[in-house]
């Protein structure tokens, strides 16, 4: 009996470390994503919209779930550099030219990655501050 | 009592009706300068009247390489802006906005757009073209390109908005968001700020209320 419930007890305590962990983990993507979501508003919403629906031919949507996946390691060196030449999102050709923020500090820019892959149809989960600087050394 | 009751009727016909027709005939306000003139009538007694601040004739490159004048917009009301295409800042938002006003008026005729680019070094009519294009927009949409003291000087004296270079800035140039609104008498009827959704808003409302003025 009393075997039983220390087995029982020890079972609790380890499923809720585990699942307070993840919580955490949760709990700090969530505060990224939110502190993602304002810098969005304020650097990126003017040319790719609100929804991430893009401009036109002037700016690519955020919603190429397939694009960002694909370019998740490039988009710290998209953010601090800025683009330009001839890109294929969703299946129509930009050739635009996208500012940098080379003055983003790198928790900024794993904060907006954080948002862009987990929003507008995107579900990539966590990108964290230390990845930044490893994508950044791999910029071409 | 008989008498007052005689004449309670018309007056209260007389309100209701005052009351309902200003209610339907909104009328935008007209901006800008103005003077008093007397003007002769031709039987000899003269009368007074406001001579109002209108846009001057001007004479700009389209993005077709075609020089464009006031008669492009004749008996059009129109709504103007300053832009230039490589700005990465209010830019794209004053254009979205716009952009979702063209795309609900684009069957009437009544209604054109005027952008004129800032950048006079580099805004050449072929990168006009191309920006009308990626933005998807047609010919009732102008975009021009003009000297910069020609362009500096209507966007600053005439359609009161304030544009410059500025060397500290990252793109080079800065200047205010309005969309303009001018009626068919090149009069200006509203100024709305391009970046801020409900000032657009108004816009979209204050549209259908100059076209109105028209009907008659
Ligand atoms: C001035 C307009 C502008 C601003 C501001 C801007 N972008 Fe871009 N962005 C572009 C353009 C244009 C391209 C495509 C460049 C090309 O054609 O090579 C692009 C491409 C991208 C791409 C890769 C293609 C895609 O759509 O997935 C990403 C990711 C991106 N931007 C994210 C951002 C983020 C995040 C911000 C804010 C920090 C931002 N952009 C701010 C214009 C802009």
């Amino acid at each position: 009996m009393r075997k039983t419930f220390i087995a029982v007890l020890f079972f609790l305590t380890i499923a809720s470390i585990i699942y307070s962990c993840q919580s955490a983990e949760k709990v700090e993507q969530d505060m990224y994503y939110t502190n993602g979501r304002d810098l969005y508003i304020k650097h990126c919403q003017n040319c790719h919209g609100a929804k991430g629906e893009g401009l036109g031919e002037l700016a690519p949507p955020l919603t190429d779930t397939l694009y960002l996946k694909e370019n998740k390691t490039r988009l710290a060196c998209i953010l601090k550099n800025g683009l330009s030449g001839t890109i294929k999102v969703a299946g129509k050709e930009f050739e635009g030219k996208m500012p940098d923020f080379n003055y983003l500090a790198d928790i900024d820019i794993a904060q907006l990655i954080v948002y862009i892959t987990n929003s507008s149809g995107n579900k990539q989960g966590m990108y964290k501050t230390e990845q930044v600087a490893t994508d950044l050394k791999n910029c071409k | 009592m008989k008498y007052l009751s005689n004449l309670s009727i018309p007056v209260f016909f007389a309100i209701l009706f005052c009351l309902t027709s200003c209610k339907n005939e909104r009328k935008l306000p007209i901006y800008g300068e103005r003077e008093a003139k007397t003007i002769k009538n031709e039987d000899g007694t003269t009368k007074t009247d406001s001579i109002y601040q209108t846009i001057p004739d001007f004479k700009f490159l389209n993005q077709d390489s075609v020089l464009i004048t006031n008669a492009k917009f004749k008996d059009k009301i129109y709504i103007a802006d300053f832009f230039f295409t490589s700005c990465s800042s209010i830019c794209p938002v004053m254009h979205r906005n716009l952009k979702s006003i063209y795309d609900n008026y684009k069957d009437n005729p009544d209604i054109m757009y005027l952008s004129h680019t800032i950048d006079f070094k580099y805004d050449k009519p072929s990168v006009l073209k191309k920006y009308a294009q990626k933005l998807g927009v047609g010919p009732q949409w102008q975009f021009v390109y003009g000297p910069k003291e020609e362009i500096y000087g209507i966007a600053e004296k005439n359609y009161l908005v304030a544009v410059m270079e500025d060397k500290n800035d990252k793109d080079g140039y800065v200047h205010q968001g309005w969309l303009v609104l001018i009626d068919k008498d090149r009069r200006i009827r509203g100024a709305y700020d391009g970046t801020n959704p409900e000032s657009v808003a108004q816009l979209t409302k204050d549209i259908p209320v100059l076209l109105a003025e028209y009907k008659k």
